[in-house]
């Protein structure tokens, strides 16, 4: 039965007839001349004898079965070359069911190829490519900060005119990139302190300091690990949601309708997601921050003996209410920046569905990126301070 | 299979949870016509387009394409059957990550045995002749225009030279004299090839200038007829659709136009 489907396999393909004729040559088309077994046709073009310099052809399709717009492109691209290589061309026999299509491809077929690319420098090409890349760079990053400025200006309007902060907005962006990331970070966070714990235990075992994995634990996580992996998981899950909501309404224009309706798309998608972002980000760290130290407990316990009585007055002695608040800190910038970055990748999405992927990949890289450069700039002040 | 219905409908019923959209549907498209497809909104005219290309399947009944019962092929032959049939969707679903050659060249790469040059001027024409310039090959669809994309998804939907091409609302989007050349080069092709069209149409003078016979969604059933026939339709969605201002304009349009080539014939 999938025999009958296709075209293939029909004893009449396109064949050329060809020779002299009443002085001049004749070239017949005979067969079925379409996209089944164009390539035997276009073989066959090619083998055909060729009619001496000169001399004038005719082209005759009479005998032509079946034409479709491969087939009238092979023989109308056989007279456009005899044509060009100086004989007088003429196409007799054309049957009136095939003309409008003949001529139609031939019109089509006289058309400019595409302009074919100036061969490139490898060396060079990769010189101006890095050039690009770095004025691009240097761009994005003035751009962004330029974002920034906007979005603040923005914030400073909205605490003049309260009422015109889209409370639903925030509270449901709230519960999007906080409530509803609760059981992965909560897992996470539980893991990296088992981790933490059994490979601080592991080594601390060696000096007979096994109370100390406390120590490490608390400073480790409370300071860094906590805030860092919170804000890396909202990075990837909030900071690409952002860029991939606002990217799809700017695919479908509904950023413009914003724009023309008298709205600011700032103030309407913006600064909704950065208020909420920096709401729940430092809630969340929090969160991870317990949970990893829950981990750590538990670990503790389970190889150190170390009881969850032990296990809080050691923390105690370790760490101050400062190393909480050195790593909680850290937490409304770090929403600040993925949440910028969200929007102004999902901002920056033109036209195609293709650029919304495109823009959601660098947003979660750039979100990861600027949080731990901005960690480490962090790190440096806080040891400056002597915090 | 001479003389018998490239699309052969029966008995179709559509269900979406408790609405019905058709309620046995019966429905024949002749080889080598120009069948235009209306009805107003809600009708189910897209969704009878995408249950014969098998994107949706239908509570009941039978569809067959090219004398083939859809529901009883199999891979191989559903693909064999697939390469037989061009589909212009409406916002053209051109693929955003390749350029408009690359997406006229994809399905004549896949199904065909062509060398990768003849491939590549085929394309070239194909572009040509669904009116787009020549540096229209080397854009990205992000590049293009409404109208423009529009052709580009007319010379993919033709790359194969297929038997039937399925138009979904072919000439929205486009401007009256780029709408009237879609018209001509359809029709070119359709008389050459004998090539069967499927239009989903709102375009009044597509209906009137190039369709054969005309597709009218009532009553969760379609019926067939020529202009004329329905023209004279008592129903009245039927008689309010022809007889409405715009479609008097463009049966008004359609007289002058046969007037003239009558008087230049």
């Amino acid at each position: 039965m999938a025999g009958t489907l296709t075209k293939q396999g029909t004893a009449d393909e396109a064949r050329i007839d060809a020779g002299p004729e009443d002085g001049g040559w004749r070239i017949g088309a005979v067969g079925r001349w379409t996209l089944h077994g164009a390539a035997a046709a276009s073989d066959a073009l090619d083998r055909a004898p060729k009619p001496q310099h000169g001399a004038a052809v005719r082209i005759d399709l009479a005998r032509v079965e079946a034409l479709d717009t491969v087939g009238a492109y092979l023989l109308s691209r056989l007279a456009d070359r005899l044509g060009a290589a100086g004989h007088a061309v003429s196409v007799i026999g054309l049957r009136p069911d095939h003309a409008a299509l003949f001529n139609a491809v031939r019109d089509a077929g006289k058309a400019p190829p595409h302009p074919i690319e100036r061969e490139h420098h490898p060396i060079l090409d990769m010189i101006v490519r890095t050039g690009e890349t770095t004025v691009n760079a240097v761009k994005e990053i003035l751009d962004l900060v330029g974002f920034l400025g906007l979005v603040t200006v923005t914030f400073a309007r909205l605490i003049l005119r309260p009422s015109r902060l889209r409370l639903t907005s925030v509270l449901f962006h709230i519960e999007q990139t906080g409530l509803n990331a609760l059981p992965i970070l909560g897992l996470l966070s539980f893991l990296i302190g088992v981790v933490l714990a059994f490979q601080g235990a592991d080594q601390l075992k060696r000096f007979g300091a096994e109370l100390y994995v406390v120590n490490l634990l608390g400073i480790s996580v409370l300071r860094e690990i906590g805030i860092l992996m919170t804000a890396i998981i909202v990075a990837g899950r909030s900071g690409s949601a952002f860029t991939a909501q606002i990217g799809t309404m700017k695919v479908n224009q509904e950023v413009d309708a914003i724009g023309t309706m008298g709205l600011d798309p700032v103030e309407l998608l913006v600064v909704p997601r950065a208020l909420a972002l920096m709401i729940t980000l430092p809630l969340l760290a929090f969160y991870a921050d317990v949970m990893g130290l829950f981990g750590g407990a538990v670990m503790a316990y389970a190889t150190l003996d170390i009881t969850f009585g032990q296990f809080i007055r050691q923390l105690h002695s370790a760490v101050g209410i400062n190393t909480v608040i050195a790593g909680l800190i850290k937490a409304p910038v770090f929403a600040l920046v993925i949440a910028m970055v969200g929007c102004y990748e999902g901002l920056k999405v033109s036209g195609s569905a293709e650029s919304v992927g495109i823009m959601t990949t660098k947003a979660v890289v750039e979100g990861i990126f600027l949080v731990i450069v901005i960690d480490a700039v962090f790190s440096v002040l806080f040891s400056m301070l002597g915090v | 299979m001479a003389g018998s219905p490239v699309i052969r409908v029966r008995g179709l019923v559509t269900r979406f949870g408790p609405q019905t959209v058709h309620d046995g549907l019966d429905l024949d498209v002749e080889r080598g016509e120009v069948l235009g497809v209306v009805g107003g909104s809600g009708t189910g005219k897209s969704v009878l387009l995408k249950e014969i290309l098998g994107l949706i399947d239908p509570a009941a009944g039978r569809i067959e394409l090219l004398g083939h019962d859809t529901a009883e092929l199999d891979r191989a032959e559903r693909t064999a059957l697939q390469a037989r049939t061009g589909v212009l969707f409406q916002n053209g679903a051109l693929f955003s990550s390749m350029t408009v050659a690359e997406n006229v060249m994809l399905p004549l790469k896949e199904h065909t045995d062509l060398p990768p040059a003849l491939i590549a001027e085929v394309a070239r024409v194909k572009i040509a002749m669904a009116g787009l310039p020549p540096d229209a090959g080397t854009k990205h669809p992000a590049q293009l225009s409404g109208g423009m994309i529009k052709r580009a998804g007319l010379a993919r939907a033709l790359a194969l030279d297929p038997d039937i091409l399925f138009l979904d609302e072919p000439t929205a989007g486009l401007d009256p004299i780029g709408a009237a050349a879609f018209d001509t080069l359809i029709q070119g092709l359709q008389r050459s090839l004998g090539l069967t069209v499927f239009m989903v149409t709102h375009d009044l003078d597509s209906l009137t200038s190039i369709c054969d016979r005309i597709a009218v969604l009532v009553d969760k059933k379609i019926r067939v007829g020529t202009l004329a026939q329905h023209l004279a339709d008592p129903h009245p969605w039927i008689h309010d659709y022809f007889h409405g201002p715009r479609g008097r304009a463009a049966l008004d349009a359609k007289e002058r136009n046969d007037a003239r080539q009558l008087a230049k014939g």
